[in-house]
């Protein structure tokens, strides 16, 4: 479904991804583990075209080239990302976040039906709906950034760290509610992650990053017992 | 009291034209923080297409007066011409720029000021020219004694109204949520597939157009217009939106009113010599004492 082919991204003289190519194919969960730095979030960004890629890059996505389409055009297309931070928007409330999500859809007669399928995988954000998004618990907030996410009816998802700054229990509930949401809506879903252990244990298939090149992959279940990613990733000595 | 009530309701029709001219300030700020210093001259746009408007409409009119109608419709005019200016400038002059420094755009807005002043007076003229007579000035309300005009009446509903529509579609429509959106968070806003682009002309149409009904109020109530009037009231208004808070909009209204009230009772009590330093000793204060202005405050996210 997304193919990344050879994509390089510069900032400035320094080359911050060094031409990794990523295929991740319908309904699966594929993921990208590295350390910190590794370009993980710089991938995605130019995936969604927040930030530039270099010449010679290649992003498909449904068999169509968006490596120069503008980040709101790839959104429509069904792409959409949930970044690392969550990016909440802190000024407006719950249901606000989430009509920016459905920002692009026209048929509004849906949203209630979409609500209520969100507020059945993540019943907090019900209780907070009419809450400034800023007032959330990171958690929360993480909730919110993924329902924002679905609320654009997207046929895959980018998540960049989900576990990123979440009490590890948390971490937990969100983690399966991502497998929920691959398995009930048969989402394409590419996460980001620092938590190796975690993504491989939810992930078909998996990408090792490291300092802008990709140095492994393979399977999830067969990274999870490579000796090196234990070692390198897994706090493993 | 009878002239502290004639002072106060002055000070709040001049204070709502300034309100109304801040809001473009702050709300263009929100979206791109930058100050837009061209922003007084398209209110002097606004004068300025009232007062052809006015020239190739009014004379229909038996009385001399145009109807309440026909003022309507010219103030919907110059608020249209004035947001094709903003949308043009924006896109011509602001968006190529969007990336370099922040200074870069600053200088490039003072430059469109000096443009639109000057190509004015190329224009239109320098000399001043009197604005037409919209609506005739019958003295309607006697408060304890105190006459308060029609046109001033009409200034504070209209920019009241206004105000209220802004505050509606900032608050209750999608493009006004998207643009708290963008506001916040450019990026996160264009990753929920929110054209950033359209929401940045969009707020420039609203905020110039809102200038352009100021210039039309503002003609209403002093007919005396020429191209480098939008200098003082753009300067003014600039310190209304940075007392209420630069980038929130109740607070861009709530300054227009303070510094409408305080300069017109300046003028009234003490001496008409101090009205403009007024506004420009508040800023002093602000920028000393309470830099985030009245209502803005420093947003504070969990993480």
């Amino acid at each position: 479904m997304l193919k990344v082919e050879n994509l390089r991204v510069n900032y400035g003289a320094i080359n911050a991804i060094k031409g990794i190519s990523i295929d991740v194919p319908e309904k699966s969960i594929i993921t990208l583990i590295g350390a910190n730095g590794a370009g993980k979030t710089t991938t995605l960004r130019a995936i969604s075209n927040i930030v530039k890629a270099a010449e010679g890059s290649k992003v498909l996505y449904d068999g169509k080239d968006i490596t120069s389409l503008p980040a709101h055009k790839i959104v429509e297309m069904g792409l959409c990302q949930v970044p690392e931070g969550r990016l909440i928007f802190a000024n407006l409330t719950v249901k606000e976040n989430l009509d920016m999500g459905a920002y692009l859809r026209k048929d509004k007669e849906n949203f209630a039906k979409d609500l209520d399928f969100i507020f059945a995988i993540f019943p907090r954000l019900k209780e907070r709906i009419k809450q400034p998004g800023g007032t959330l618990s990171g958690g929360e907030q993480q909730m919110l950034a993924i329902s924002r996410a679905l609320m654009s009816k997207p046929k895959m998802l980018l998540l960049d760290e989900p576990s990123l700054g979440i009490a590890p229990l948390l971490t937990k509930t969100i983690f399966e509610k991502i497998v929920e949401i691959n398995k009930t809506l048969g989402m394409t879903i590419l996460l980001v992650e620092q938590n190796a252990n975690l993504a491989l244990s939810v992930a078909n298939y998996g990408y090792v990053l490291e300092t802008g090149r990709i140095i492994l992959e393979g399977p999830a279940k067969e990274l999870e017992s490579n000796p090196e990613v234990r070692k390198a990733y897994l706090g493993e000595t | 009291m009878t002239e502290f009530i004639q002072q106060v309701f002055n000070g709040l029709s001049l204070g709502s034209i300034y309100a109304l001219i801040a809001l473009g300030y702050t709300m263009i700020y929100g979206i791109l923080r930058f100050i837009n210093f061209a922003h007084g001259d398209v209110f002097m746009i606004g004068a300025f297409s009232g007062y052809y408007l006015g020239i190739i409409f009014a004379f229909a009119s038996v009385s001399g007066f145009a109807s309440l109608g026909m003022a309507l419709l010219i103030m919907i005019g110059a608020m249209v011409i004035c947001g094709l200016l903003g949308f043009t400038v924006e896109k011509l002059v602001y968006k190529p720029l969007r990336k370099s420094p922040k200074l870069t755009i600053l200088i490039t807005a003072i430059g469109v000021s000096l443009f639109l002043e000057y190509g004015g007076q190329l224009v239109f003229g320098a000399d001043p020219k009197s604005f037409p007579s919209l609506l005739e000035n019958k003295p309607v309300v006697n408060l304890a004694g105190a006459v308060i005009g029609s046109n001033p009446l009409v200034v504070l509903v209209t920019a009241g109204i206004l105000m209220v529509g802004l505050r509606l579609i900032v608050m209750k429509t999608k493009i006004g949520t998207a643009m708290r959106a963008v506001s916040y968070n450019p990026t996160a806003a264009s990753l929920m597939g929110i054209n950033i682009n359209a929401v940045i002309s969009f707020t420039f149409i609203i905020g110039s157009s809102l200038a352009g009904a100021a210039g039309i109020l503002y003609g209403l109530n002093y007919p005396s217009i020429d191209p480098l009037m939008g200098i003082l009231p753009g300067l003014k208004a600039f310190v209304a939106a940075v007392l209420g808070g630069i980038g929130n909009i109740p607070g861009a209204a709530l300054g227009g009113m303070i510094i409408g009230l305080l300069e017109t009772f300046v003028t009234g009590y003490i001496s008409p010599t101090y009205r403009d330093a007024i506004a420009f000793g508040i800023l002093i204060l602000i920028l000393l004492f309470k830099p985030t202005g009245l209502l803005g405050k420093k947003e504070i996210e969990k993480v």
